[in-house]
């Protein structure tokens, strides 16, 4: 029987990780993920989880130490958050393209400067194109499905990729709220020991991460971004056989009320949760509003999403970073994918950012925001974005 | 196989399964210039032979051969032959 427990989120995602029986650990603390590892430590001081730790020196020795354990077939964990992931950024390519199926849980933190230790997605899109498969949990229970869902993906034979769970810093990281923990039982049977194909063994002697000169670069990035594509199907088999276990669903793209809108608001990340509550005030007002949640980030959820957003008058895109220059990168990504919907069928996008540094956006934000939003699509104000709760 | 592989034939993460496979990667194919040897003139000194830094000059029945798939066209041993046998002609020529 599942125990509904009260957790904090980064308590969750510790439990998953031990749950999950994992052999190495190498983290450098950073806030707001170190209750994650702080918590990882003790279990592995007072023998709960039979695990190295790596104690590292910087993030950049953490992911080149789970990546190198990987590789000799360790099932790994690793975890940061903002300025944190920048470090690791050089070495986070390396899992992808050489196919090691590296977990990582990133407590979203923004970047410097000015130094700010709370929650946005800045560190996220930073680090948007490594390769990873990427998913967004929006509360602790989430945080906890979606760690056991990263390693069951990651190390299927016919994905072998790294597999990255986004939790809002703070928001959810630093939030206590009830979690169903299922039995250790279920946990092992749902995620027997990982068997990764190629783990480094002198009687069956292989070169990892080889010299790739023009001639053969392009085919290894070729290989590389068939994989990811192919994993998209990987996951949703994953998501499926997590259901079956534990009884909760996840879909690459989640919708609340959508029946009937004619704007739908979109975006990743806990901020979700309040926006529901926006959405149902605006609903009892007889405004036809509903939520669409990315929770697959990379790969991209393009077909599902034209799907869900296909034939709505208006689509607003409400975001937690910038692409300095450029705009809102989840909102130039959501535009991408309906560009080719013909005429008619197309949704009007608008872009707003907002919740940036640790900024709470309110539910009557919320509701403000999809009002200036209906205002924006029929003055066919359309380019740029706007800020959320901006002083001027 | 002297390599030219598609990405299909990769193996996972381009990991490389059969050691000692350097000798396939072909160090040649950014030469533009090409050293010709009038044999004529070779007196079978060695010289090239020894300075060559790619190793790729090789007896071949008794006469002094460059393996142009790994010649880099550095032009050393037309520099070091004491006889000038060694002349380096521009690629595509
Ligand atoms: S040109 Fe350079 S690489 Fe080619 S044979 Fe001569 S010395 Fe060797
Ligand atoms: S250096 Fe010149 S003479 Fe000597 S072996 Fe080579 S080609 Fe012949």
């Amino acid at each position: 029987m599942p125990r509904r427990v009260a957790l904090e989120g980064s308590h969750a995602v510790s439990e998953a990780v031990r749950m999950a029986d994992v052999d190495v650990i190498a983290a450098y603390p950073i806030t707001p993920q170190t209750h994650i590892v702080e918590r990882l430590a003790e279990m592995v001081a007072n023998g709960e989880l039979d695990a190295e730790f790596i104690c590292v020196e910087s993030e950049h020795s953490a992911m080149s130490a789970v990546v190198g354990a990987a590789a000799c077939g360790a099932r790994v964990f690793t975890c940061t958050a903002g300025q944190g992931l920048e470090l690791m950024h050089e070495v986070l390519f390396v899992p992808s393209a050489m196919r090691l199926p590296v977990v990582a849980v990133i407590a979203n933190r923004a970047l410097s400067a000015p130094l700010n230790v709370w929650g946005d997605h800045s560190d996220v899109m930073a680090i948007r194109d490594c390769g990873w498969i990427q998913m967004f949990a929006e509360n602790a229970q989430q945080a906890f499905d979606l760690t056991l869902c990263a390693y069951k993906v990651a190390e299927r034979p016919d994905v072998l990729l790294p597999a990255m769970v986004h939790i809002d810093g703070f928001h959810v990281s630093h939030v206590v709220e009830p979690v169903l923990l299922p039995e250790e039982e279920t946990v092992r049977e749902f995620l027997p020991p990982s068997e990764y194909p190629f783990p480094l063994d002198p009687d069956r002697p292989v070169s990892m991460g080889c010299y790739g000169p023009p001639y053969i670069y392009t085919e290894v990035k070729k290989a590389q971004e068939v994989a990811i594509e192919n994993s998209y199907e990987k996951v949703l088999e994953t998501f499926k056989e997590f259901k079956d276990v534990f009884g909760r669903e996840y879909r690459p793209v989640e919708t609340y009320r959508v029946e009937d809108a004619d704007m739908l608001l979109l975006m990743m990340g806990s901020y979700a949760e309040t926006a529901m509550l926006a959405i149902d005030a605006l609903r009892e007002r007889g405004d036809n509003v509903g939520l669409v949640r990315l929770r697959l980030w990379r790969p991209f959820p393009a077909e599902e999403l034209r799907n869900v957003l296909r034939g709505v008058k208006a689509v607003c895109v409400f975001e937690r970073a910038i692409s300095f220059g450029m705009g809102g990168p989840l909102c130039a990504e959501v535009r991408a994918a309906l560009y080719h919907l013909p005429e008619g069928e197309r949704p009007k996008v608008v872009s707003f950012v907002g919740g940036l540094g640790g900024r709470d956006v309110s539910v009557e934000e919320f509701e403000a925001m999809l009002r200036r939003a209906k205002e924006r699509v029929s003055s066919d104000e359309l380019e740029g974005f706007e800020f959320v709760g901006l002083r001027e | 196989m002297r390599g030219e592989l598609s990405w299909k034939e990769l193996e996972v993460g381009a990991i490389v399964t059969e050691p000692g496979n350097a000798a396939e990667y072909r160090t040649g194919d950014w030469r533009s210039e090409r050293p010709v040897r009038k044999q004529e003139l070779c007196i079978m000194c060695g010289n090239c032979y020894i300075y060559c830094p790619e190793g790729c000059i090789v007896l071949k029945e008794g006469r002094y051969e460059t393996d142009l798939y790994y010649c880099k066209g550095c032009g050393i041993c037309a520099n070091e032959c004491p006889k000038g046998a060694i002349e380096m002609v521009e690629e595509g020529k």
